[in-house]
């Protein structure tokens, strides 16, 4: 088993008992909720009669359902004005904090967290949602979990865990013009499989890592859970907390001095054991993007698409089937696959930088015209910094369409959904068969400069192809 | 009160299979988000794998879920990585309230397995000759029952009896009945808190 790594730390400062299952009941610092999977569990607690244990360590944010087109209430769709109008009696009957849209705070629960300092090294996160692994950017303990455990964090302020194993990827090397960390961790998953993180938490190391910004860290703590791991992290280091200080919930002056104590503390030791390291050639990535309808059938932009026979044997059929569905042959590249719809959006990549990079590859240029392309900001915040730096002004030049914060398009749960077999180029996440909304809709994961290129020449494209224009920043 | 919550033993799961071909079968399949427009769980299971089964007119499509002799399945029969995905319980759900009581695979994905833990579902483990010579049997068998024996880490169909693996904290919780853990760990809340106000960051239970 690893010792000496910040999992180890974290984990041992906030186990509170073995449990006579063998699991660790672990502490919550930070209890994230949003509207889709929490109102059963509060559903639980009063079939049983019990209270919010720790109220105040719990903060909840509206993002799966609400409209991107206006905020207005109530929202046009029944069921999403139902789960919204349950969240906030929950919220409001058990003291909750709320993120809620009139703030001008709300966002995607793994966008607002960091945002407002609320996620911070050296603490353990639990959401149900499977992507709370991003804020293990900035070396938190952060997981997904089910609407059961919710239950648990809600009422004990504890969730139930085994302790996993701790796989090193050492990112090495400088990225190449066009790369980030989207194609990091889609190599990564390519690599080593969707379930290959299964039983493991992914500590993220190596120069390619240590020089990436807090954005691009937490891209790729985001997808630790398509690569199967249930948590990623990155250790905190000068740039983590340049980027927390001055953030609403982190404290200021001598208090952040010694906080930083305690985060330099849990840093995995230079001498700490992995159950397993992985080195990847980061100088080595091109641009990767999704050929299939897992995020783990990633390909280089110019690389050919994989025959599926020439594919470990347990792959063979998935590969076939995804290929049937997204029409692409073997042998031929990504590159030239016609788009019909462009999606720049998702906890993945809809933060400030994101939207900044795509933007100089939009500005001054259009659309192209039989592409439906649009922006969902991934929190009101980021949309209004976006707005100050006039990126909404680029992109709706050139055709995009400017919309409101939320998951939208990620995964269509909104009005904000593929139609029919409509190709999306998307920064998200997912491109499982169905997830945007539509059965037949194909998805291509790909980085926001890709999505933005995608939308200017309607199909994918090499995104170092296209001269950036520099913005006036 | 939930000191008083009698949370039920699982030591045996017997009943017939259906089986659920391919690897990879993430969340979205087996319930699509725009089922999860909805405060409770209650009658997820009509739409479980709801895309596979039905067509745009929603007309039955070829799916093992559909078909008249797998409708008194329990046990499902699935490869590698199901579950993969999302978070959601209610695909666990779902399928729980569609009728199924456990699952044998080559693997589950993590989150999954844990929603099925909480929901007392056992995710019994096999190698892939093991779990196609299953779903085969299945096939041709659907009234036949799988019986599973969780302490015994054994599944029995026919004539044959294999060995299956069941994670530890997993076969312990089913068989001492503590998969619910929310009664277990709110006895210890004299501890948590003492954990708790040992951290840096908290204090009188709030964020400092």
């Amino acid at each position: 088993m690893s010792e000496g790594t910040l999992y180890d730390k974290v984990w041992d400062r906030h186990a509170v008992t073995r449990l006579p299952t063998g699991q660790d009941q672990l502490f919550v610092g930070l209890h994230l909720i949003h509207e889709v999977t929490s109102p059963q569990a509060f559903g639980m607690l009063r079939e049983r009669d019990l209270e919010v244990a720790y109220p105040d360590l719990t903060h909840a944010t509206v993002d799966h359902i609400v409209p991107t087109s206006s905020k207005d209430r109530p929202y046009r769709d029944d069921a999403a004005e139902e789960m919204m109008a349950e969240l906030e009696e929950n919220v409001r009957e058990s003291g909750i904090e709320f993120s809620h849209p009139e703030t001008g705070e709300q966002g995607i629960v793994h966008v607002i967290g960091p945002e407002q300092g609320l996620t911070q090294p050296g603490t353990t996160i639990v959401c149900g949602d499977s992507h709370t692994s991003t804020h293990g950017a900035f070396g938190a303990l952060a997981f997904g979990i089910g609407t059961s455990q919710i239950r648990d964090v809600l009422a004990t302020g504890t969730v139930a865990m085994e302790k996993q194993q701790v796989r090193k990827i050492e990112v090495t090397g400088d990225l190449g013009d066009g790369v980030e960390a989207k194609d990091v961790i889609l190599e990564i998953i390519r690599r080593l499989g969707t379930e290959g993180g299964v039983g493991y938490v992914y500590e993220y190391a190596g120069e390619a890592i240590e020089n990436m910004d807090m954005e691009g860290r937490m891209s790729i703590c985001n997808m630790s859970i398509e690569g199967g791991a249930r948590a990623g992290y990155v250790n905190p280091d000068e740039t983590t907390y340049a980027w927390l200080e001055g953030r609403e919930e982190v404290p200021e002056d001598g208090a952040f001095e010694e906080r930083k104590a305690y985060w330099e503390s849990i840093r995995s030791d230079p001498d700490a054991e992995y159950d397993d390291v992985v080195t990847i050639d980061g100088g080595a990535l091109e641009p990767v993007v999704t050929w299939g309808t897992t995020p783990g059938q990633g390909v280089g932009v110019t690389e050919p698409i994989p025959e599926p026979e020439a594919l470990p044997a347990e792959k063979v059929d998935t590969a076939r089937r995804a290929q049937e569905h997204m029409r692409v042959e073997p042998g031929d590249t990504m590159e030239g696959y016609e788009v019909d719809v462009a999606f720049l959006g998702s906890c993945t990549n809809a933060r400030l930088p994101d939207l900044r990079r795509a933007a100089r590859i939009v500005k001054g240029r259009e659309v192209d015209p039989d592409v439906r392309a649009m922006v969902v900001p991934g929190s009101q915040q980021v949309k209004a910094a976006a707005e100050a730096e006039g990126l909404d002004e680029i992109f709706t030049e050139a055709g995009f369409d400017w919309r409101g914060a939320g998951c939208s398009m990620c995964l269509g749960m909104n009005e904000d959904q593929l139609e029919g077999d409509e190709a999306c180029a998307s920064s998200s996440n997912r491109n499982f068969v169905g997830r945007q909304g539509s059965k037949d809709g194909r998805t291509v994961l790909m980085n926001p400069r890709m999505v933005a290129a995608a939308a200017i020449n309607g199909e994918v494209t090499d995104v170092r192809k296209i001269k950036e224009v520099a913005l006036n920043e | 009160m939930s000191d008083e919550l009698e949370i039920p033993t699982v030591e045996s799961v017997t009943g017939s299979g259906v089986a659920i071909r391919g690897n990879d079968i993430d969340t979205d399949q087996i319930i699509p988000a725009r089922f999860m427009k909805v405060v409770t769980f209650d009658g997820l299971g009509e739409f479980a794998f709801f895309d596979q089964r039905f067509d745009d007119a929603d007309n039955q499509k070829d799916h093992p879920l559909n078909e008249p002799a797998h409708q008194d399945a329990s046990v499902m029969v699935v490869n590698a990585n199901f579950g993969c995905g999302s978070s959601r319980e209610h695909a666990p759900q779902a399928l729980m309230r569609w009728g199924i009581d456990a699952f044998i695979g080559e693997s589950f994905a993590e989150i999954f397995a844990g929603n099925c833990l909480a929901l007392g579902m056992p995710t019994l483990e096999a190698d892939a000759e093991t779990v196609t010579a299953i779903q085969e049997w299945v096939e041709v068998n659907p009234d036949g029952d799988l019986e599973i024996d969780v302490a015994a880490e054994t599944v029995t169909y026919g004539d044959t009896t294999v060995e299956v693996s069941v994670d530890d904290a997993q076969r312990k919780a089913l068989l001492e009945g503590v998969w619910d853990t929310t009664a277990l760990m709110k006895a210890n809340a004299e501890t948590v808190r003492e954990t708790a106000e040992a951290l840096p960051y908290v204090e009188n239970g709030k964020r400092v």
